[in-house]
């Protein structure tokens, strides 16, 4: 039975204090009901003997102390699973908000989940084709893996992300990815723009989308990437789902834990966050991976925008040490007309070297990253070289180089948001961007490969579809 | 000797932090059984009768009225044979029992002994009965592996005592395999030793590290050398490989035993750490690397106070190999991470906040961590002496050397492996700064280097680093007024610099070959790089220029030196007399 207490003594922000309870369990979830009637939720954030401390999801706005019933549920928060809940679309509160009518639970879960012991752990390996050459070539993305993008006010984040869900794929294999969608206070036109992008390529019918909208409250921010996650932990490791997990945007997040810390009048961290910031999003982002025995698996892209796109930011900077690598996306290649702005030096994927070579991409696919790489990194310094002495400074070498990062950034980077380069014509890409150097200055390739694929029929064969590259070489 | 028992009654839950009341009776430290999922918890503040408890697993359904149990013992770790090849949580709870027990999630409430009751070891007894025998002395030996012979000794404390009786043969860790009279006390013996982790096992005395540990890595090594008995720290922002140094140490290293400490990290890293180590060969020995090694993993989202407590879990398992006389190894990652651990809950607790929000109490606690590495004088009767060394890293906000923690940590340690991320940025890996790392113990280990690889390493060593001294302040003249205002002889620096950065510093960790680098190859490899920069000064003093230097074939070679394997370092040497060669061909070609 559950007891309903009408003791109410203090609300400051989204926080509640009720007195003279009993038997009340940290993490406890509550119902609030109003004097209108209305049903809110809650959780207990603090007991001390007889007083509860409930942080409100929809907020205190409204709220009547004498008036407001209280009652503890004397569970935590759960979330009802179903392999139904793919194709659905749910609200901050995992309440369906289409009009599909309920879901019918195989199960219910804590949305806290449990920490994976790292003695059974599977290491990622897999890799995921997502057609997107400045991310297969060369940041490269395995099942099972955590890879955020940090990404800045007005860069093309969302349009990233949905083109990795709709292209992601293994090579020979034809699996469905599920994707299990969670929006954090984002716009209403961001939100409709990932739906209505799902519904168009018919991904909708493979995806569990959960909506938190800006102006909905933000306390609910705190729940919904741990429901999301329920959601995929139960459809890959229970349903054998390769389960590929979007959470946008944990900037808001964060700033949900900030407000709730606040109200709390904890002492704060870094500009204002929580000292157990970093705890709180590892708790997120650890539950990605794959485990021994189990079919499926859970890979995280989560999105967080940097304000002022100042990666030492606590949220890029400590989302950093937890994740396995970042996508960064720069402001100057973007003003560049360069889709996806992926900046390359700064980008990492810390989990590429063992998703790629012989018999997982391609066996020359680690040489060329390097030599792309490196190349690269000598034609950004001659720019740079070029901006400060002008560009009669230059040697031929350092031209050269400079063009070939243009070309680099124009072609190989570059790419439709529609475009879907497999892996075979992205590691021939960089080759065909290769010829412009001699043979001899590819030091970072072995000289099989070399003799392999530097004049090999489909790298000669390979259109860039402009005659002003194809004269430079 | 029945003690009362101590039982009180939860008051108030926050998060990790639970008050109880009615525990006038209990212990500072002491370790509980909280609530009804008799969650573990350490008491760290008492307040008349109230107990603040840190609980090491999460917290969630457990609220006011229910029980908390005294065990009456500080927090402590298991000592003895098994602990090798074995992966713990932060309290040293064998994650692979955890597994069999509560699957692939780690539950709550697990109790499980940190050593194999079942286990039977072959005990064999070196002392008789009637020996007279002090702390630290070895009552007998178990092979724990191939490799590591386990000393069972006295625990410290006893002094002149006399065995009694000691049998040797099959036995599991809990069964007496004899006992001593000491004073008017007699006491039956097994062969585990318990120890409470915040307490330092105790030793003769400590001494100035004299030897180096060797790491297999070239920058480290020849630069920034660190000693056994040492204490090291790597600082960097995220993505410029701490991590990767650390696993490189753990697998080259030339301790007798690893202890790795993934404190509040990824939990693939230690998957990766799980399933690379065992297939890797130890140089050294020929066996495997994992039958060295003892992991502690506390990932990043298991409950924060056992991650506070790993670290103190880790050193003590060192501590009593040290005993022993064995050289360990131990590296924390990250100790930043631990000191969130801190300042999280220190902040439950409504204590004061020193600088960024960490108890006033960081440093002291920083340094006191590191002060338990040491190269020390071990307890016992014989001459017997081991050295743990540390290497922890630390996570910077930012990569900013001014956070506290990093300010804290290099105030007591004497290397400082700085990584930047300009480096990383060009894969220099490791990207570890020739300019502003440092290691303090050269000086101290400089006559042992000597004896044991050539008089001349400590002038190559010299040279190399004013090599790449000098170019920095040359690259200084060339980004302000262009290559074309230096001398020859300035370009010929820039030219072996480049050689040394990239030929010799740079070092792929993911190369079979490369991965790891002897001594005696990563000498012969300066050597050849140095012969060459004599060669070009004595080339330029007879009107050649750097550009025709810099054509010569050895150069290829020269780039290759370090894939050459470690059977063929005479290949190394042989690049001498082709340089001699080619050199001596340009200098003919100038004279026709």
């Amino acid at each position: 039975m559950v007891k309903e207490y009408k003791t109410s003594k203090e609300i400051s922000g989204p926080l509640l204090l009720v007195e003279s309870v009993s038997n009340i369990k940290y993490e406890e979830l509550v119902e609030i009901e109003l004097q209108n009637g209305e049903v809110r939720r809650g959780q207990v954030l603090e007991v001390e003997d007889d007083r509860a401390l409930i942080q409100i999801f929809e907020g205190a706005s409204g709220l009547n102390l004498p008036e407001a019933k209280i009652r503890f549920q004397g569970k935590g928060i759960e979330i009802a699973l179903s392999p139904d809940m793919l194709g659905r679309v749910f609200d901050g509160q995992g309440r369906p908000m289409d009009n599909g009518g309920e879901i019918i639970p195989e199960e219910k879960r804590d949305i806290n989940g449990a920490p994976i012991n790292p003695f059974v752990r599977n290491y990622p390996s897999e890799f995921i084709q997502t057609g997107i050459s400045s991310i297969d070539g060369l940041n490269t993305l395995v099942r099972g893996q955590k890879l955020p993008i940090f990404s800045g006010s007005g860069l093309p984040h969302a349009q990233l992300a949905a083109q990795i869900a709709r292209q992601a794929k293994v090579l020979g294999k034809h699996e469905d990815f599920a994707v299990v969608f969670a929006a954090m206070g984002i716009t209403y036109e961001e939100a409709e723009y990932f739906i209505s992008n799902f519904k168009k390529t018919g991904a909708i019918e493979r995806a569990a989308l959960f909506i938190n909208l800006a102006d909905d409250p933000a306390i609910e921010r705190i729940a919904i990437p741990r429901m999301a996650l329920t959601t995929a932990e139960y459809l890959a490791f229970e349903k054998g789902l390769h389960v590929l997990v979007i959470l946008t945007d944990m900037t808001n997040y964060c700033e949900a834990l900030r407000e709730i810390s606040a109200a709390r009048k904890e002492v704060p961290g870094r500009r204002g966050y929580p000292g157990y910031l970093y705890t709180d999003l590892s708790n997120i982002y650890e539950r990605a991976g794959r485990i021994k025995g189990k079919e499926g698996s859970i890979t995280q892209i989560p999105i967080l925008t940097m304000p002022e796109d100042d990666k030492t930011h606590p949220i890029p900077d400590l989302t950093g040490y937890i994740t396995e690598g970042q996508i960064i996306l720069a402001r100057p290649l973007l003003k560049k007309g360069i889709y996806p702005p992926v900046d390359v030096q700064a980008s990492l994927s810390r989990l590429k070297d063992k998703g790629i070579g012989e018999g997982r991409t391609r066996e020359d696919h680690a040489n060329v990253f390097n030599q792309l790489f490196a190349m690269y990194a000598q034609g950004l310094e001659a720019k740079e070289l070029a901006v400060i002495l002008g560009e009669g400074a230059l040697s031929e070498d350092d031209r050269k180089y400079l063009a070939f990062a243009d070309d680099f950034e124009k072609y190989y980077i570059n790419q439709g948001d529609n475009e879907d380069r497999d892996i075979f014509y992205t590691l021939n890409l960089g080759w065909k961007l290769l010829k412009r150097f001699e043979k001899s200055e590819l030091k970072r390739i072995k000289d099989e490969f070399i003799e392999k694929y530097y004049d090999s029929e489909d790298v000669n064969n390979l259109k860039l579809g402009s005659s002003e590259f194809i004269q430079s070489v | 000797m029945s003690k009362k028992e101590v039982k009180g009654r939860i008051k108030k839950v926050a998060g990790p932090l639970v008050v109880a009341s009615e525990m006038g009776n209990a212990n500072m430290f002491d370790v509980v059984k909280v609530g009804h999922l008799k969650l573990i918890g350490e008491i760290i503040e008492i307040h008349g009768d109230e107990a603040f408890i840190q609980v090491y697993e999460e917290t969630g359904g457990i609220g006011p009225g229910e029980e908390v149990i005294s065990t009456q013992a500080p927090l402590s770790v298991e000592l003895g044979p098994g602990l090798i090849s074995t992966i713990y949580d932060g309290i040293q709870r064998p994650l692979k029992k955890i597994s069999e027990i509560s699957g692939n999630y780690i539950s709550r409430g697990i109790d499980i002994p940190g050593l194999d009751r079942d286990k039977k070891w072959d005990f064999k007894a070196s002392v008789k009965k009637g020996d007279k025998v002090s702390q630290g002395d070895t009552l007998g030996t178990v092979e724990e592996n191939d490799n590591i012979t386990l000393k069972i000794m006295v625990p410290p404390g006893i002094k002149n005592a006399e065995i009694i009786s000691i049998k040797s043969g099959k036995f599991t860790v809990d069964q007496v395999i004899g006992s001593f009279k000491y004073g008017d006390k007699t006491k039956e013996f097994t062969m585990i030793q318990k120890w409470p982790v915040r307490k330092n096992r105790p030793y003769k005395n400590k001494k100035p590290p004299i030897a180096q540990l060797v790491s297999g890595q070239r920058v480290i090594d020849a630069f920034f050398p660190l000693a056994k008995g040492g204490t090291a720290c790597v600082p960097g922002p995220f993505g410029s490989g701490k991590t990767v140094i650390q696993h490189q140490l753990a697998k080259w290293a030339d301790a007798d035993i690893i202890v790795y400490v993934g404190c509040g990290e990824r939990g693939n890293e230690m998957t990766d750490v799980l399933n690379e180590l065992p297939e890797l060969i130890d140089p050294r020995t020929g066996k495997s690397l994992m039958e060295r090694t003892i992991l502690i993993a506390n990932t990043s989202n298991m409950p924060v106070a056992a991650r506070e407590a790993s670290i103190f879990t880790g050193i003590t398992i060192a501590e009593y190999y040290r005993d022993m006389g064995y050289n360990i190894a131990l590296m924390a990652d990250s100790t930043s991470r631990w000191a969130e651990a801190l300042r999280e809950i220190s902040g439950r607790l409504e204590e004061m906040p020193g600088e960024e929000g960490y108890p006033a109490y960081l440093a002291s606690r920083v340094a006191s961590f590191y002060e338990r590495a040491g190269y020390v004088d071990c307890l016992a009767s014989e001459e017997r002496e081991g050295s743990i060394s540390v290497i922890g890293a630390v996570s910077p906000p930012g990569g900013d050397l001014s956070d506290p923690v990093v300010q804290a940590t290099l105030r007591v340690v004497k290397v400082f492996w700085s990584l930047e991320s300009s480096l990383a940025y060009r894969r220099h890996f490791p990207a570890i700064s020739w300019l502003n790392s440092y290691s303090l113990y050269y000086d101290n280990v400089q006559d042992e280097v000597e004896a044991k690889e050539g008089k001349e390493w400590t002038s190559m060593r010299r040279e190399a680093l004013k090599i790449l001294q000098i170019e920095d302040e040359l690259l200084e003249i060339v980004r302000l007024v262009g290559l074309e205002s230096l001398s020859q002889s300035d370009r010929l620096i820039l030219f072996i610099s480049k050689i040394i950065r990239e030929d010799f510093l740079h070092q792929n960790a993911f190369s079979d070959i490369d991965s790891y680098t002897s001594f005696k190859k990563m000498f012969k490899m300066l050597d050849v790089i140095l012969y060459f920069m004599k060669k070009g000064t004595m080339a330029i003093e007879n009107k050649i220029k750097v550009e025709e230097i810099a054509k010569v074939p050895a150069v290829e070679k020269v780039a290759r030196m370090k894939l050459v394997s470690e059977k063929e370092l005479k290949k190394i040497d042989d690049i001498k007399s082709e340089l001699d060669k080619e050199i001596e061909n340009i200098l003919d070609k100038v004279e026709e």
